[in-house]
C-alpha cells in the first residue's frame, strides 16, 4: 500500500486536491481516506457523493491537537486502510498552528499551500513546508506571475529540496504531474514508520483545560514575557 | 533565452472530434487573436499554451517551442517559464510599494534592479492613462493600472517572450500602445478578446467553437482597408467616452 500525507493551513485547498487525484484514480485505484480535523468536516458526504465505494474515516481531534491526534491514530488507520485492501491511503490533517509536520519516513508527505495567503506565508510556517517531499501551490491563477515566482522562492528559502507543483484545483490543471510521483512511489512497510520529525511539545496546564493567564498559574513547559538565559523553561507541580 | 517559434499542434474539442488543422506556427513580432463565443474554449488554448501541454490536457494539444518539446524546468520553475499568462482574475495581494514590489521581484529573478524600476514604470505608464507612480501601494492601484503593471512587468522584469492575455480590454488598456509596443519588442502576444478592434490588428485570428479551433483566419488585404475604418470610430467612440466622463453634453 502506498501512503499519501497531505496537511496545510486552512482552506488552502487540501479536499480539492484530493477531490482531483481521485477524480483521476477512482476508480482504478483503491483508495482508502483518512481525515483528521478538529470540530466538523464535511468529506464524508462530499467523497460519498463522487466517489462511492471510497471509505472515508473522520477523525474529531475536539480538545487535542489535530496533529497529535493523527500521530496517536495513524497506526490504527494504516491497519484499517489494509483491512480495506487499499493500494493507496490519503491522509489529510487539518493543520493549525503549523509547527508540526505529520509526514512520515515513508510515502509522500504534501503542503498544500494557497498563493492568496500571501507571499512570505511559506516562511512562517517552518516544519509543515521544511519536512514535506512536495509543496502543491493552489490558486494561482488569481496572483501575478511576478508573485508566483516570488512565493517559489521563498518555499525553496524554506526547503530546497521541495518539489513544488502549481495547481488549479478547482479546474484540475497541473493535478496530472504530481500523480506522475505517485507512479514513482514506493510501499511502506508500517512496522518502520515514524515520524520525520519532532512535534513541538505541548505540555502545561494551559493544554488540560486551566484558563488563568500569567504563567506563575501554571505548570509544566511555561514560558515567561522576558526570559534571560535559556527561553524556554520548565516547571513542575 | 531565445524563442524562434511557438507551434500548437491541435487536439479534440469537448465531443472529442479532432481539430480540422495540423498545427499552427506563430513567431514573435506576431499577434494572434482568440475570438469566439463564451463557452466556446478560448481560456483553454491560453491555458494549455501557458502550461506547454503535452498531449495531456483535456484538449489533448500539443505545444513546441523552437520545434522542440519545452525542457521540464520551463512548466516547473514560473521564473524559466518563457510565457506570462494575465487575465481579468490576475491579481497583485503584496501590501508593499510599487517600486519595492518590483525590486523584490527583480532580486527573486537575480536581476541588477538599477533603472529596471523606472523603465518598468514607463512602460506601465504608456498602457494605461491612469499614472502609476512608484510610491503607490499596490493594494490601491485599479484594474486598469493593476493590468498595465503586470504586462510592464512581466516584460521588462520577467523578460517574458511570449504573453497571454485574457480579455483584458476592458481595465483601461490602450490597444493600439500595446499592440505597437508588442511589435517594438519582438514578443508573441495572443489576445483572448471580444473587441473588434483588437481582434482586426492582429495578425492571425483564431476563431474558437465547442471547444476548438474551427478557423484560422490571416487579416488580408480587404480587411485591412475595413480595419483604418473601424480604428477611425473606435477614436472617436473613446473621445466620446472621455468627453462624457468630463461632464459635457454630447451632441453631433
Amino acid at each position: 500500500m502506498k501512503l499519501m500525507i497531505l496537511a496545510g493551513p486552512p482552506s488552502a485547498g487540501k479536499t480539492s486536491v484530493v477531490k482531483n487525484i481521485m477524480r483521476r484514480l477512482y476508480p482504478k485505484v483503491k483508495i482508502s481516506f483518512l481525515k483528521i480535523d478538529v470540530v466538523v468536516t464535511f468529506e464524508k458526504e462530499e467523497i460519498g457523493k463522487d466517489f462511492p465505494g471510497i471509505p472515508v474515516k473522520i477523525v474529531y481531534s475536539g480538545d487535542l491537537c489535530p496533529d497529535h491526534a493523527g500521530v496517536m491514530v495513524m497506526k490504527d488507520g494504516i491497519e484499517w486502510a489494509e483491512k480495506n485492501k487499499s493500494e493507496l491511503l490519503i491522509v489529510e490533517s487539518a493543520g493549525l498552528c503549523l509547527r508540526c509536520s505529520p509526514y512520515l519516513n515513508q510515502g509522500l508527505g504534501i503542503v498544500v499551500l494557497s498563493m492568496l495567503g500571501g507571499m512570505n506565508s511559506p516562511l512562517k510556517m517552518g516544519p509543515m513546508v521544511g519536512l514535506a517531499d512536495i509543496a502543491v501551490v493552489t490558486k494561482i491563477d488569481l496572483i501575478s506571475q511576478a508573485e508566483r515566482e516570488v512565493f517559489r522562492q521563498k518555499v525553496h528559502e524554506v526547503n530546497n529540496s521541495i518539489r513544488l507543483y502549481e495547481v488549479n484545483a478547482l479546474q484540475g490543471t497541473g493535478i496530472d504531474r504530481l500523480l506522475v510521483e505517485l507512479k514513482d512511489m514506493k510501499d511502506i512497510k508500517p512496522e518502520s514508520l515514524v515520524l520525520k520529525g519532532v512535534p513541538p511539545l505541548g505540555v502545561c496546564t494551559i493544554c488540560i483545560g486551566k484558563k488563568d493567564i500569567g504563567w506563575q498559574n501554571h505548570f509544566g513547559v511555561i514560558r515567561k514575557l522576558d526570559t534571560q538565559g535559556a527561553d524556554y523553561l520548565y516547571r513542575g507541580e | 533565452m531565445n524563442i524562434k517559434k511557438l507551434t500548437v499542434f491541435s487536439g479534440v474539442d469537448k465531443t472529442g472530434d479532432a481539430e480540422r488543422f495540423k498545427k499552427f506556427e506563430i513567431f514573435p513580432g506576431n499577434t494572434a487573436a482568440i475570438v469566439g463565443p463564451t463557452g466556446s474554449g478560448k481560456t483553454s488554448l491560453v491555458t494549455d499554451i501557458e502550461m506547454l501541454a503535452q498531449r495531456d490536457t483535456v484538449t489533448r494539444r500539443k505545444i513546441l517551442i523552437n520545434d522542440k518539446i519545452p525542457p521540464f524546468s520551463y512548466r516547473q520553475d514560473p521564473s524559466k517559464n518563457p510565457i506570462v499568462l494575465i487575465t481579468q482574475h490576475t491579481n497583485f495581494l503584496a501590501d508593499l510599494r510599487v517600486d519595492d514590489f518590483l525590486r523584490l521581484h527583480a532580486l527573486s529573478r537575480q536581476m541588477k534592479s538599477r533603472g529596471t524600476v523606472p523603465k518598468t514604470l514607463m512602460l506601465a505608464n504608456k498602457l494605461t492613462g491612469e499614472k502609476v507612480t512608484e510610491n503607490m501601494k499596490m493594494t490601491v492601484l485599479s484594474g486598469g493600472q493593476t493590468r498595465a503593471l503586470m504586462i510592464a512587468d512581466s516584460i521588462i522584469i520577467g523578460n517574458a517572450p511570449i504573453v497571454l492575455l485574457d480579455e483584458i480590454e476592458n481595465a483601461g488598456i490602450f490597444k493600439k500602445e500595446a499592440m505597437a509596443m508588442v511589435k517594438e519588442e519582438g514578443k508573441i502576444i495572443l489576445f483572448v478578446t471580444h473587441d473588434p478592434v483588437v481582434a482586426l490588428l492582429c495578425d492571425i485570428r483564431l476563431v474558437m467553437k465547442n471547444g476548438g479551433i474551427a478557423k484560422i483566419l490571416r487579416t488580408n488585404e480587404r480587411e485591412k482597408k475595413a480595419r483604418k475604418k473601424i480604428i477611425e470610430q473606435d477614436i472617436m467612440i473613446s473621445v466620446i467616452r472621455e468627453r462624457v466622463r468630463r461632464g459635457e453634453i454630447i451632441k453631433f
